[in-house]
């Protein structure tokens, strides 16, 4: 299916300069400044630079930080697109943050390439109109009478061509077209194709610089300390032994942080080890058993706050023939990224420098500003490549210890946590406890609610989400425990738990109404889609479309001889994706054979990176569920390391099989969404294998053996 | 502190360095060889594997003192233009996500096909189990394994 190009109902903003050095050069405009009308014209300053030089070679300035995501790669295979530009010639820059100028420079939310799509189109096509204008008026014939293809003009007449380089210059000195047609997407030749990552040659060679291998001269590492028990604060250091050891050069520390510096990462961590810190504890020292046991007490009293309210579903449940109640658990995750946290600053008297991994830079700037007391514009900030966020790096505290190191010991240094330190001291997904009843009359779901109980304020729910608008009473509760635990952002925050819950339910609430496990979910999309309840946030016939395909795909219903087989659908990030997972259990031992995931992420970029992210969401969403504990004892994390700290390995990751669905639609977000259904998939694979229902995570916890 | 010479991808270098000091941080901060990199430093990711003697170790976890003398190869020392089989069919299978643990799973890789010229998918499980990819890239791990293997792997 091909889809009409996008009509331009606003003014696009560019400029046009020549390049120094000749050649074109493109400034415009990224989102959401291109929409402020009149405002806009007066004040337009580009904040992208697309340039062609007379060599041929396009560069694109990148304003996003590179997680792994892929996103380096798929903004100039947008702009490449339009422009009609053989892949070679395109070079990418990761540019340094400039606030004034680049908007949304932030790795998290799926949302670089949805929120940059057309304006990176309009830029790639204007581009390639002003280089047919360039060589019709060489060439004194009309500029629709050209084609364009692998970075060439051609006079379809005469047969006469030139290379974007030999037009750049002639290029720039023309005037701006005023409107620019976009390609029909049945057009497309290079979006959708799978195209290498752009790094990937630096990557296998070791050449490849992450945070973690930033050095200057003169630079100190650092090793940092954090309270060794959740909300506990600093009290005395003792840094007489750490000093002792060869290489260190000095301990500072500032409120709740302890860092030893030294001429190499060995001796910083041996001082760190032989720091002697007291710390003084908080008012609660936390602990799972404590928060487990809150959790449940406050279930069914008075809810902080209501995220949902149809219907009436106290008189629903009272009206219900039958009433299906279940609780589930969910435990605290670490993000644990490959890259462990580090940053590097150089704060001067009048100035200072940042650079590392960050997935949001504005914001580490402005944290800067105030350690420093220098004025922002004062504070260069550059992102390296990122080994890993799943949200971790959102947060800016790893920037503050640089910063706060630096100011302090007055040199260049490049702090470190030692894995033990990002384990104990994370920003964890939130342990949850969560009940769920369903209602039940005259054979139809006719309740729904949802109480949760965590530590977070808003209560690490999902609240309008399928099989929202499906059922006429809905509703869904929080009660907040407070906890000195931190908790942040943690790959498809919410989404991540909630589809599990929410799709293994939903199949305990099917099994009581002895409804097959796809049929059930298509009914209720069904009632969705022709009677909707409530306001409904995502498109039943685009979900549906992903769950028959996922189905499909599978062969539903007929597993490989000794597979269960179990099914799975979510939308996050505007994107839709369904799931069907293949397992066995055997003396109870878990073994994922396949997973087939079905996408509706609209427009496919890069082909490759698009199933890279699918298959490792899948890896990852499994893997975690199966897995993934930290329980809190006695204050602290109990789990400080791999070894105790389970991540999935190469033996345990299934197969994965993606197909995208060709809906016509702009893309969105592909990052998260393939990891929310997975879990659920397995789950209820497992299910339909043993007969049990699996409502507390990790997977591990519960015995499978028959 | 002791003065050490050991060859780092083919060339003969000298530190002076504590004796336990692991061999991870010497080629990272004293020997500015970056591409090894660091992540749990207790032998369990695999993200620091470098061949001595043409064996993979933990370079984490095992001490300058017990490498003296002997070679070494890291990731940049693997091929001189980047072009061993292993490192051809990543690029091709286009493995990495945020690429930080591939440099160790190259290395183990190599030197499975060093041992095993043609491994299973079973025999590529059990070689690669001491390397934790937290992005999830196993299945192209594997698939890029078996393309290497048909490029002639060991080399
Ligand atoms: S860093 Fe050496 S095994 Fe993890
Ligand atoms: S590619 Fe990110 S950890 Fe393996």
């Amino acid at each position: 299916m091909s889809s009409a190009p996008p009509t331009l109902n606003r003014r696009s903003f560019l400029k046009l300069t020549t390049a120094a050095g000749g050649g074109l050069m493109l400034g415009f405009r990224w989102m959401s400044a291109a929409h402020h009308g009149s405002h806009a014209v007066a004040s337009f300053k580009p904040n992208a630079f697309l340039s062609i030089a007379p060599s041929g070679q396009v560069t694109l300035l990148n304003q996003n930080p590179e997680i792994g995501q892929g996103i380096k790669t798929a903004f100039p295979m947008i702009i490449g697109e339009e422009l009609d530009v053989a892949w070679e010639d395109v070079k990418i820059k990761q540019a340094p943050l400039d606030t004034e100028n680049y908007e949304r420079q932030v790795a998290g939310g799926s949302g670089a390439i949805r929120s940059s799509y057309t304006t990176l189109r309009e830029a790639g096509a204007s581009a390639k109109a002003l280089l047919v204008a360039a060589a019709a008026k060489q060439w004194g014939v009309k500029a629709s009478s050209c084609t364009t293809a692998n970075s060439t003009v051609t006079h379809r007449a005469s047969g006469k061509s030139l290379s974007y380089g030999e037009l750049a210059t002639s290029a720039a000195k023309l005037s701006l077209p005023k409107s620019v047609k976009l390609k029909d997407t049945s057009e497309f030749t290079l979006l959708g194709t799978y195209v290498p990552g752009t790094d990937v040659p630096k990557i296998v060679t070791g050449e490849q610089r992450y945070g973690i291998d930033t050095k200057t001269p003169g630079m100190l590492y650092g090793a940092i300390t954090n309270p060794p028990e959740h909300g506990q604060k600093l009290g005395k250091v003792d840094d007489k032994a750490a000093l002792a050891v060869p290489g260190v050069v000095k301990v500072v520390s500032w409120p709740d942080k302890v860092a030893v510096l030294a001429t190499n990462t060995f001796a910083a961590f041996k001082g760190k080890d032989a720091l002697k810190v007291s710390w003084e504890n908080g008012p609660i020292r936390e602990s799972s058993d404590r928060l487990s046991k809150a959790f449940a007490d406050a279930i069914g009293t008075k809810p902080d706050q209501t995220r949902r309210k149809v219907g009436n579903v106290e008189r629903a449940l009272a009206d219900a023939d039958r009433v299906i109640e279940s609780t589930y658990e969910v435990p605290f995750l670490p993000h644990a990224p490959m890259e462990p946290i580090n940053m590097y600053a150089d704060v001067r008297a009048d100035s200072a420098l940042i650079n590392g991994p960050m997935q949001t830079p504005a914001n580490a700037r402005k944290v800067s500003a105030r350690i420093t007391g220098l004025p922002e514009e004062k504070i260069t900030t550059e992102m390296t490549r990122i080994g890993g966020g799943f949200g971790r790096r959102l947060k800016t505290d790893f920037v503050e210890d640089a910063v706060n190191a630096s100011k302090l010991a007055g040199v260049p240094v490049n702090i470190v946590w030692k894995r033990e330190e990002d384990m104990i001291f994370g920003n964890f997904r939130p342990a949850g406890y969560y009940r769920y009843r369903a209602g039940i009359k005259n054979g139809q779901v006719t309740a729904w609610h949802l109480e949760s109980s965590s530590i977070t304020s808003r209560g690490a729910v999902v609240h309008n989400n399928y099989p929202n608008g499906a059922i006429p009473n809905y509703q869904v509760d929080v009660h907040h425990i407070p906890s000195p635990v931190s908790t942040g952002a943690w790959r498809s925050p919410n989404h991540n738990v909630c589809s599990y819950l929410d799709q293994s339910f939903l199949e305990e609430v099917g099994e009581a109404l002895d409804k097959e496990p796809l049929a059930f979910r298509l009914e209720l999309l069904d009632r969705a889609e022709s009677d909707p309840q409530g306001k409904v946030d995502y498109d039943p016939v685009r979900m549906r479309g992903v769950l028959k395909a996922a189905a499909e795909m599978a062969n539903w219903g007929k597993p490989p001889a000794g597979q269960s087989q179990g099914i799975s659908v979510h939308f996050s990030h505007h994107s839709y994706v369904a799931q069907v997972a293949q397992v066995s259990v055997k003396g109870g031992d878990l073994k994922v054979h396949k997973v087939y995931c079905a996408v509706d992420c609209g427009q496919v970029i890069n082909r490759s990176s698009s199933e890279n992210q699918c298959e490792g969401g899948v890896v990852d969403g499994i893997g975690c569920a199966w897995f993934g504990d930290m329980p809190i004892v006695d204050g602290a994390s109990a789990n400080t390391n791999f070894h105790t700290y389970r991540l999935i390995r190469m033996g345990e990751a299934p197969d994965v099989e993606t197909r995208f669905l060709d809906t016509g639609y702009p893309p969105t977000g592909l990052g998260e969404p393939a990891l929310p259904p997975a879990s659920a998939a397995v789950a209820n694979a497992i299910f339909a294998a043993t007969g049990k229902r699996l409502r507390q995570l990790p997977f591990v916890k519960n015995d499978l053996s028959a | 502190m002791a003065q050490y010479t050991l060859n780092v991808n083919g060339e003969d270098r000298s530190v002076e360095a504590d004796p336990a000091m692991p061999l991870l941080w010497v080629l990272r901060d004293l020997l500015e060889l970056t591409g090894t990199k660091y992540s749990c430093g207790i032998g369990q990711c695999g993200t620091c594997t470098v061949h001595l003697n043409g064996s993979p170790i933990r370079s984490c976890s095992f001490p300058i003192s017990g490498a003296a003398g002997q070679s070494i190869t890291t990731i940049e020392g693997l091929s001189a233009k980047g072009d061993h089989p292993v490192q051809e069919a990543w690029k091709e299978m286009d493995v990495p996500q945020c690429g930080y643990c591939q440099a160790g799973q190259i290395m183990t890789a190599a030197a499975l096909l060093e041992s095993n010229a043609n491994p299973s998918d079973e025999e590529i499980d059990a070689g690669m189990t001491g390397n934790i990819c937290r992005c999830g890239t196993y299945k192209r791990i594997r698939s890029a394994i078996h393309l290497a293997a048909e490029k002639g792997g060991a080399k």
